[in-house]
Parts: C-alpha cells; structure tokens; sequence
C-alpha cells in the first residue's frame, strides 16, 4: 500500500496525470448524476405513450376554445374563449373532465356538472398531456382523501373549517347556494370524496384555492370527512323530511302549503258539515 | 239544588256540580245567555280560530321544552349523542337544544311541533287579518278589536323571532347579527340602544337570557292578555255574519256556542293539532345540529329568517348601498331605510286602515253585516296591492334560493325587484278594480235579468234568444242588499260671514279621495229598476214553474243608503 502511494506520488508529474485525474472526476461525476439526478420524461416510454394520446384527445376536444398547445384563445373582442391550460396540473384536468364540467356544451355563466364525455382512460391521458406542459398540482392519491378512518375528534375539526370556509357558499347541508351574476356553488351531495379534495387544490371555477399552506391535506380530509358524515348521517334523516336542506325558506313554503292550505280545507269542511246544512 | 234533583243526575256527578255552583255561581252564568251566544258558520270565521289553537300548541309545546333548555351563554363543551359536534366549545343554549334534539325523549318532536306551530300562528294570524280588511269586519264597533288583533300580529312576530334567536346556532346569531344592525342604524340612539339590549358589544353574554325572559314571560303574557281582551270584544259585538234573508245588522243569524259550536271549535282544536303533530314527525323543520354554534365569523348561504320576517330580509336585500356622511358620521340609509322606516310604515298602513277608510267614507253607524269583497272595489284593490308589496318582497328575501333552485341571475332578480316594488302594486290595484268592477256589473245584470238558463228559443222570424230565468228572492237580496256611500257633501268656501273657512280644505280633500275611492263602483240595483225588470220578465221569459218570490218582500229588497 504505501508502495502503492509511493509510486503513485512518484508519478504525479507524469504528462497524462492530469488527463487520468480529469477522467476520474468525469466518471464519479456522470456516475453519481446517472443514479441521483431525475430521469427525463423519455425514460418512461408507457407514460410519453400517455401523453401522446392526451395530445391527441385534447386536439380533438380542447384545443377550439383552450389552443393547440393549451396556450388559450382570445376573443376578437379581448374576452377569453378559454384560459391557457399550462400549469393548471393533472387535478384541474381530472376534476374538470371527470365530472363532466369540460367539455361545456354551451359558454355560460358557469360550467354546469353533468354526466362525463370521456372515459377514465381518456381522462387520465388527457391529464398526462395538460400536465406534461408545466408544473401543477397532480391528482391526489386515494390516501389524501380516504375519510373512512378519520376518527370523531379530526371530523369535528373538519366540521369547524367547513363552517368557516365552505358553508357561505355551499350552504350548511351542501345543498349549494347562488353567487353572483347566475354563478353557484354547487351542491356537493354525492360528490366523489376526490373531486371535493381536488376542488380545494384547484378552486375551480368561482371556488377559491385551499392551497396546502392555507389548508393542510389532512384538514382538506377532515372537511371532506365532515361533508360525508353530514351525508351518511340523514339515512335516516333526524326531523324526517329535509325539504331539500335549504333552510327557512322552503319551512315556509311548506308552513303555508300544507299547514295553512290543509287547516282552510278543514275549516271549508267543519263549517259545511253543521246541524243545519241539509244534505 | 233544586234544579238538580230535577234532572236526575247520578249523585257522583251532581254531588261535585253542586258543591261548585255554591261556591262560584258557574251554573248561573252557565244559564245565561253567555253560552247561548250564536255563531255563525263559514269557513272563513274559522281562519282566527287557527291561530288561537295554534298559540294553545305553543304554550303546551313551549312549557315541554323549558323544561330542558337552558337559557345561558356560558361556555361548554358538547358531549350529547350527536357525534358531529361532539367536543366542540358551545353556547348551554346551543348544547341544551342538541340534548333537546337527541338525547331527550319526544325533545326533537316536541321542538318541531312547537316551531311549525309558530308558522301556523303568525301565517293564521294573517289569513284572519285580511279576511277581516277583505269583508269589511273592521267598521264600527269592532276597530278596537282591529287594532288588538295587529298588535297581537306584531307581537307574535316579534316572539317568533325572539326564539328562533334561543337555540344559538348559526342561523339564530346571523339573525339576531341583522337585529343588531338595524338597532344600530338608528341615528344617534341606535349605538346606545345596541350596546344596551346586548349588555355590551355584539354577541355578548347577556342576550340569550334576555330574549328568553321575553320569549317565555312578557310576550306570551302580553299575548295571553290580548287574546283574552280580543275575545272578549268578539262576545260582546257578537260575530259578524253574511247578507241573507233574515239576517240584518241587529241580529245573529249562526248555531250556539253550546253544544254545536263547541263541539266544532274543540274538534278544530283536535284536528289542527293533529295537522302540527304530523308536520312535526314529517318535516323536519330548522335542524340546528346542522347550522352549528353560532360563531360571528361564519355564515351558510340559505340564512334566511322564518318567513313572518322575510318581507324585512327582502326590502335589505333590494335596498341599493346608500350611505350618507354627517358631521363624521354615517347614516346608513341602507339599513334604516328598508330595515326600521319601511316595515314601521307598512305596519301603521295595516294598523290605521280602518280609521282612514271611516274618514273617507264618514260612515260613523255600525255594520255588523259583512261586505262581499266585490262590493268594495277600492278597498279590495288597495289589500291586493299591498299583498303585493307583501310578496315581492318575501320573493326577494329568498332571492338566492329562487337564483338557485330556478337557475335565475341573482343581480337580475334584485334589480327586477327594485323595479316591480314600485310598478307592482299599482299594476295589482287596478287589475284587482277591474276584476271587481267586472264582477258587480255581472251581479248587476244577474239581478235584473235572471239567470241564464241554458234554453235556447227560436222566434218565428228565426231569432235565437236564450231564455232567462228569474233568480230566487234569496239569490236576489244577496246581489242587491249591499249598501253605497254617497259623496260627502263640501264644506263651503266661506262661512256665514263671508271668512274663509278652514274646514273647507280638508273636506275638499276629503271629496276627492271619496271620488277616487268610490266614484267607478257600479251603481246598486235600485228597487224600481228591481220592480220594473220583474214585470218585464213576468211578460215575456219567465220559466215555468218558477215563482218570483222577491215581490213578496219589497221591503227586505230595498236597498239602504
């Protein structure tokens, strides 16, 4: 060994010391980035096939209003046609599509929910693509929204941030509630417990985003779990019939309806049925 | 004593009977004509009888859940048997009606029966109320009782607010928040007034208490009072009654109290709360583990009040942001305006109706016969038109849910509702005169031409005329016996001396409105017109066998003026 050393410093000075050296560092240096650095996205051959479908799909379905490359289309008059899709992440595409929101049938003021386009196939693709563009949130696992085993204490808690962020929309029983100019809060009775998480990850539409540094993910389950809970809870319902959870206005309603209509015709009834009326 | 063994009765029941009347007199009052007294019947007479039996449901209901509610704002933590709110920090009152709800036997039932008994209460108060405006029963004598009647609709308000404010959940702490705004949108007063009615800033710790002393003591003591004080005056006028033969403004035409009426407003009683029972077990009603602790940070959409203050929610709803600066401070019109000056003055409208309809007229006699709605074409317009300032603005006050539910534009409502509130009423009152109007010609022309009997006859020149057939007397006194108001007659210009006199302007005032109010009501069927279309008829298309009655009794068909 110190033989070794000895002739190794010995040669120090040789003229291809400093190329040997040079190669050296090269190696460990190309060595080291092979095993740390991030594989680019053509390492993975199944995904960049993903991706390509998406393109394809997105083409075909979004570009009209979103632009080729989701770059956004612009109205002659100035108003957009629809936004720039760079950056937005696979949850925006997963939530907007896999509820049905986009494709719009029609421009309004709102994207309505109804039965989705594509198939979860295609929906995935179409996320691949939108998120291979740029950075953004990407679908959650099935863990960030597993409410199942959230216990009592952690629903309560979801209860309180439900009340203080998400009732002056959606209402106290997530029935939904309006906003302004024709907008709405939906109501979020049987919505998938993934879709609410992502809504708070992306605030679509008129919906503000519950970024993770506003809203942790665990309190984003917490909120979710409340909302199910609140769901499950009225099988069967305590009061009996809800009148559609709206609050006071439809009690009224029915007060006068049935309470008051039912008392007249019983009162049509008595008044017709005396010791005097012959029949 | 005496009066008993004449009637046999078993000794058990006559023994206890007896030994009351000796101590109280009740069998002598039971003789008098106090339980004699007649009543009678239309379905209409019964709308003020719902609210009474509604009020009996809410004080049985109401005494059930004080026995468990605890009117405090102190701080607890929640461990009854609803699991989504179990350890949250809340109000005893809010944990007190949790535990009501769930955790005590017939609590939930119990607290559903008692607040959709309140709806029945305020909206039966009301359907009485325009019955009253709508047929006149408001004259003389009976404007006192008019005016006890609003107050207890006042009152009644102003308790169901008071305990949809006690559960403090959130909708009860965002209602009392508005309260709190329009106490203090009162200039100079209403920061004073605020800080005293919440014994310091809003929410404090001192309201619940408050409000349940009102809910559970003054109000229902005031109620009590009133009702007793409104049917009291009903004996004493005697009910009203519907034109007929035989029924004049000295008599009551109608069955006793004993035992027909009895058994018919008991039964009612039985049967309306059967109908609160059932809406208490069926519908759920304000499920307050739903709206949470009150906590002034937090609001759900769909707060609105129960519908008695919708037309309030409705006017702050449409009500532009107005603010005004004075002196540094600010007058907030937005508030006052729709939340204190507009409901004070719709109120005194409801409240002075009848003493402004006297004014008019100059109609000083009493009425104990009731007008048909048609027969006072004005009178049923201008109550149709504030029905309809009534409804647009409940419509308003429910603006988000109709956007909702409809999938109307929010703004657009409102701003169509800013419109409609001013051109609404108006478009009602004259459609409502022409419908009434329309109907008194018909009437008119029923009475002097009969009715049409559906027999085609063809005249030797080829000529088709339907045969008409004279009416009953009965049919006859029932078109023909409502009475007119002549114009009030000028005061002159000048006195006997020839000075101004200051009387005059008021009575020109006076003639003028009389006009507008009075002038198109189609003229009454006089009784020459009467006599002159019998003989006409006798002449030429009386139906067989049918006997015109009415000559029998001219002087019944007179009309009065």
């Amino acid at each position: 060994m110190r033989l070794l050393s000895a002739r190794l410093s010995a040669r120090r000075r040789h003229p291809l010391a400093g190329l040997v050296v040079l190669l050296l560092g090269l190696g460990i240096a190309g060595g080291l980035y092979a095993t740390v650095a991030p594989k680019p996205a053509e390492a993975n051959a199944a995904q960049q096939e993903l991706v390509a479908d998406g393109r394809k799909l997105f083409l075909v379905g979004c570009a009209s209003c979103h632009g080729k490359n989701a770059e956004g289309i612009m109205n002659a008059s100035g108003s957009q046609q629809g936004p720039p899709l760079i950056g937005v992440g696979a949850a925006a595409v997963d939530f907007q599509v896999s509820t049905g929101r986009m494709p719009m049938a029609q421009t309004g003021a709102q994207a309505p929910r109804k039965d989705p386009l594509y198939t979860d196939e295609q929906t995935e693709a179409l996320a691949a693509f939108v998120a291979s563009l740029g950075p953004g949130p990407a679908i959650p696992a099935a863990e960030d929204y597993d409410y199942e085993d959230a216990t009592e204490e952690e629903i309560v808690r979801g209860g309180e941030l439900w009340r203080t962020n998400c009732t002056a929309c959606h209402n106290f029983n997530a029935s939904g509630g309006a906003l302004p100019d024709g907008k709405y809060a939906p109501s979020l009775v049987g919505v998938d417990a993934k879709h609410m998480y992502e809504a708070m990850q992306i605030g679509p539409q008129q919906m503000p985003v519950f970024s993770d540094n506003v809203m942790t993910p665990e309190d984003k389950r917490n909120v979710i779990a409340y909302v199910k809970h609140l769901e499950q809870q009225d099988q069967p319902n305590p009061g009996g019939f809800a009148l559609g959870s709206l609050g006071p206005v439809s009690e009224g309603l029915f007060g006068w309806i049935v309470g008051i209509g039912g008392l007249v015709i019983v009162t049509v009834w008595i008044t017709g049925h005396g010791a005097r009326v012959k029949k | 004593m005496s009066q008993q063994s004449k009637i046999n009765a078993p000794k058990s029941v006559s023994g206890p009977v007896t030994w009351l009347d000796d101590r109280t007199g009740l069998a002598n009052l039971a003789n008098k004509k106090f339980l004699r007294k007649v009543f009678p019947d239309h379905w209409s007479f019964m709308l003020g009888e719902i609210a009474l039996w509604s009020f009996v449901i809410l004080l049985l209901t109401g005494v059930f859940l004080t026995f468990w509610f605890k009117p405090s704002m102190a701080e607890v933590e929640y461990h009854g048997s609803y699991e989504l709110l179990r350890g949250l920090h809340m109000s005893d009152a809010y944990s007190s009606t949790l535990d009501i709800s769930f955790d005590v036997r017939a609590g939930l039932l119990m607290r559903q029966v008692h607040h959709w008994a309140a709806i029945l209460f305020i909206a039966a108060m009301m359907v009485h109320m325009l019955r009253i405006l709508f047929t006149g029963a408001f004259r003389k004598p009976r404007e006192i009782n008019y005016v006890i009647g609003s107050l207890l609709l006042m009152l009644g308000i102003l308790e169901g607010f008071a305990g949809y404010s006690l559960p403090d959940d959130l909708l009860s702490g965002t209602g009392l928040r508005i309260a709190e705004g329009l106490i203090r949108s009162v200039p100079v007063v209403g920061t004073y007034t605020s800080f005293f009615a919440f014994g310091g800033e809003f929410p404090g710790d001192d309201m619940i208490p408050r409000l349940y002393m009102l809910h559970i003591l003054l109000i229902p003591g005031l109620l009590i009072a009133l009702v007793t004080a409104h049917l009291v005056l009903l004996y004493y006028h005697k009910h009203t009654q519907w034109p007929g033969p035989g029924r004049t403004n000295r008599n009551v035409v109608g069955e006793p109290f004993l035992p027909i009426y009895t058994a018919k407003a008991g039964g009612f009683f039985f049967i309306i709360f059967g109908v609160t029972s059932l809406m208490g077990a069926l519908l759920q009603i304000n499920p307050v583990w739903k709206y949470g602790p009150y906590n002034p940070s937090e609001v759900t959409a769909g707060s609105q009040p129960d519908w008695y203050m919708g037309i309030a929610e409705g006017l702050l709803r449409i009500m532009p942001g107005w603010e005004t600066e004075v002196f540094g401070y600010t007058l907030s019109w937005n508030v006052l305006l729709p939340g204190v000056v507009a409901p004070g003055v719709l109120f005194t409208i409801a409240l002075l109706y009848p003493f402004i309809e006297q004014w008019i007229t100059g109609d000083k006699r009493e009425h104990h016969l009731l007008q048909r709605p048609r027969n006072a074409p004005s009178r049923t317009a201008f109550i149709v038109s504030l029905m309809t300032v009534y409804g647009l603005l409940w419509f308003a006050g429910g603006n988000d849910i109709i956007a909702l539910k409809f999938d109307l534009d929010l703004n657009w409502i409102t701003r169509f509702m800013r419109v409609l509130i001013f051109i609404g009423p108006p478009i009602a009152f004259i459609i409502t005169k022409r419908i009434c109007l329309g109907l008194q010609r018909a009437d008119r022309e029923r009475a002097l031409h009969g009715f049409e009997t559906g027999i085609i006859m063809r005249a030797p020149s080829g000529e088709y005329t339907e045969r008409h057939a004279p009416l009953s007397s009965t049919e006859t006194w029932k078109l023909v016996s409502h009475e007119q108001y002549d114009r009030p007659e000028l005061e002159p210009a000048v006195d006997e001396n020839g000075v101004a006199n200051p009387a005059s302007r008021r009575s020109r005032l006076r003639s003028k409105v009389w006009a507008f109010w009075y002038d198109d009501d189609v003229t009454n069927v006089s009784r020459e017109e009467l006599e002159e279309a019998h003989s006409h008829t006798d002449g030429h298309h009386r139906a067989e066998g049918t006997e015109v009655e009415g000559a029998d009794e001219p002087s019944e068909l007179e009309p009065k003026h």
